[in-house]
Formats: structure tokens, C-alpha cells, sequence
């Protein structure tokens, strides 16, 4: 019963781990304050080397360059935005793991909303149109036959 | 058919367009990223030397004319197959072609233009950080800058003798106008 306890508990600690941290202990600031500012952009850039990796959390040596060059930037007296904004001048917008919101991406992230209103039209739109053509009332005759039809399925 | 007919149309024209958009999205090479860089003026940086080499290579160099600055290192691969196309540039005297050895082995990198021949007017050793002004993620990469030092092109990867012909020369040639 210990046993399983432990197990268990040694599995939900490492699931609450994350993935490991490429950061290396000789680039870390002695400021611990500092130090999460520089996590904070670091995960926000893109290593271009491995595209899906923030610098942060890829062993490449363009990531291990970025991140020395956050920091130094960080601990020169920039602002989170400075240090992001001088990165992506010379990367670009593909550097950031983000996409910013401008005229440019408006369709990236305003997509999945118009598909959604496009898809509700439609949909909206069939049922209205289902009410409109919906079957005429029956006929005398075809009233009878069904009552005759229900009546003979009731009884045993 | 109904007068509703033409609405069975929808999926199969959704179905086209989407088609025509992953076949174009399939000529596409993601590997090459847009430079923001393009159109602007080439970092300003100088860098040292190769020991025993007497000059390194600076923004400074750049001025007054068009030239090539190609980014290199002897551990990298395709560079070694693009230096045979550098050096055949280099002949023709068209353009100056600047080298940044990125991130190599000084003696490796002397090694690699002794045993290759030397295309460049000026080479800089560079740590990194100069290449981060340049926007190099991966080596090969060169740029075609113009006389005022404006950076017009990027060229990821090797340059084959194609690129050379089609792209290099004639956007040289413009340049220079």
C-alpha cells in the first residue's frame, strides 16, 4: 500500500515538473529577481534552430547565445519589451513563440472566429429553411389510415 | 435538380479552393524565414581578424560599394560546397565578398582556407554575437549589401552556381546602376 502511495506520488511529481529547462547554471544571473525576468522572454522567443523550442528550452547554440544575450541586455537596464522588440528586429515575427496582433495576423487569429460565425450562418440558416419546406398537414383519408395502423400495433 | 441545387456545389468548391491552397503551400519552403533586416542598413560591428591575418572585418568596409557578405564555418557542411561557387565568383571580380566565420576554431577556420582557397576580401572571426545583428540562424547565409550600406538581400543556404547567375549577378548589377 506504501509502496503504491509512493509510486504514485513519485509520478505526479514528476508530471508537475515540465519539461526540463535547457538553461545552463554558468548563464544564470546572481539576481534571482533578474533571473525570472530573463525566463519571462525566454520562453517567449522562438529557437530558430529547432522552430518549436522556446531558447529557453533548447540545447542549440544560437538558444544558448540568445539567452546569454538576454541577460546581458536585462542586467544593461532594458525593459522585458526592449530585450523581445531588439530580438525581433533582427529575427523577425517568427522569432516570437506568440504571434502579435496587427493588420498582418488578423486573419491568424481572427480565423477560427469567422469560420465559427460562417459555420453558425449556415447552420442557422438550414434550420430556418427546414421549417419553411416542412411536410403539409395530412389528408383525411391519410389520418384515418394511421390511426387504424397505431390502433392495431396497441392491442394485443 | 431544385432551384436549392447549386448548394451541393459548396462543398465541393470548399474542397477545390483547399486544394489549390496546400498545392501552392507545398512549393513553400519553410525553412527560409523572412529577414526583417531586408531594406536596412547592415549592422554596424567590427570584428577581429584570423590570427596571423592582419585586417578583420568591419561595417566600415562596407561603404561605397556593393558587396556580398557570406557567413561560414568549417564545421559546416554546405558551406564547403558552397565555397567551390565563392571562389569561382571571387575570380570573376564582380563584387568584394566579405566572410564571417561564425562561431568556428580559429585554427580550424585557417585550416579550412588553406586547404579551399581564400574567395574573401576580408574575413572576420565572430563569436555569435555579431551574427545575432545579422539574423543568422543557420550557416550558410549571405546578403547582397548596396553602397549605402543598406542590407537588399538574404540568401539562406548554400549558393549554387544558379543562384549565382540568376539572383546574385544581375541584383549586383542593378545596384551598382
Amino acid at each position: 500500500m506504501t509502496r503504491a502511495l509512493l509510486i504514485a506520488f513519485a509520478f505526479a511529481a514528476a508530471m508537475a515538473a515540465g519539461p526540463a529547462l535547457a538553461v545552463r547554471p554558468d548563464e544564470m544571473l546572481a539576481d534571482p529577481g533578474l533571473e525570472a525576468r530573463a525566463r519571462d522572454v525566454g520562453r517567449e522567443l522562438r529557437c530558430l534552430v529547432c522552430r518549436n523550442q522556446s531558447i529557453d528550452d533548447s540545447d542549440a547554440d544560437l538558444a544558448h547565445d540568445l539567452r546569454v544575450l538576454v541577460r546581458e541586455r536585462i542586467k544593461g537596464g532594458d525593459s522585458d519589451d526592449q530585450v523581445v522588440a531588439y530580438v525581433r528586429s533582427r529575427y523577425g515575427d517568427f522569432v516570437l513563440l506568440r504571434p502579435p496582433f496587427e493588420i498582418g495576423t488578423l486573419l491568424l487569429w481572427g480565423g477560427p472566429l469567422l469560420i465559427l460565425l460562417l459555420g453558425g450562418g449556415a447552420l442557422a440558416r438550414f434550420y430556418r429553411s427546414k421549417g419553411e419546406t416542412a411536410a403539409p398537414p395530412l389528408s383525411a383519408e391519410e389520418r384515418q389510415r394511421l390511426a387504424s395502423v397505431l390502433g392495431e400495433g396497441t392491442e394485443p | 435538380m431544385n432551384k436549392r441545387g447549386w448548394i451541393f456545389l459548396i462543398p465541393a468548391a470548399v474542397f477545390a479552393l483547399l486544394a489549390a491552397v496546400f498545392y501552392a503551400g507545398l512549393g513553400i519552403d519553410t525553412s527560409v524565414l523572412p529577414s526583417p533586416l531586408i531594406d536596412q542598413p547592415a549592422p554596424r560591428f567590427a570584428l577581429p581578424p584570423l590570427p596571423g591575418e592582419a585586417q578583420g572585418f568591419s561595417s566600415a568596409d562596407l561603404a561605397g560599394h556593393v558587396s556580398l557578405v557570406n557567413t561560414f564555418a568549417s564545421w559546416c557542411t554546405p558551406c564547403r560546397a558552397e565555397h567551390r561557387v565563392l571562389n569561382a565568383l571571387a575570380q570573376t571580380k564582380r563584387v568584394p565578398i566579405y566572410g564571417i566565420n561564425y562561431k568556428d576554431k580559429a585554427d580550424a577556420a585557417l585550416a579550412w582556407i588553406a586547404e579551399l582557397g581564400n574567395p574573401y576580401t576580408r574575413i572576420g572571426a565572430d563569436d555569435g554575437r555579431v551574427g545575432i545583428d545579422w539574423g543568422i540562424y543557420g550557416v550558410p547565409e549571405t546578403f547582397i549589401v548596396d553602397r549605402d550600406g543598406r542590407i537588399r538581400y538574404k540568401h539562406v543556404g548554400p549558393l549554387t552556381r544558379e543562384d549565382v547567375e540568376r539572383t546574385i549577378l544581375p541584383l549586383v548589377a542593378r545596384l551598382e546602376r
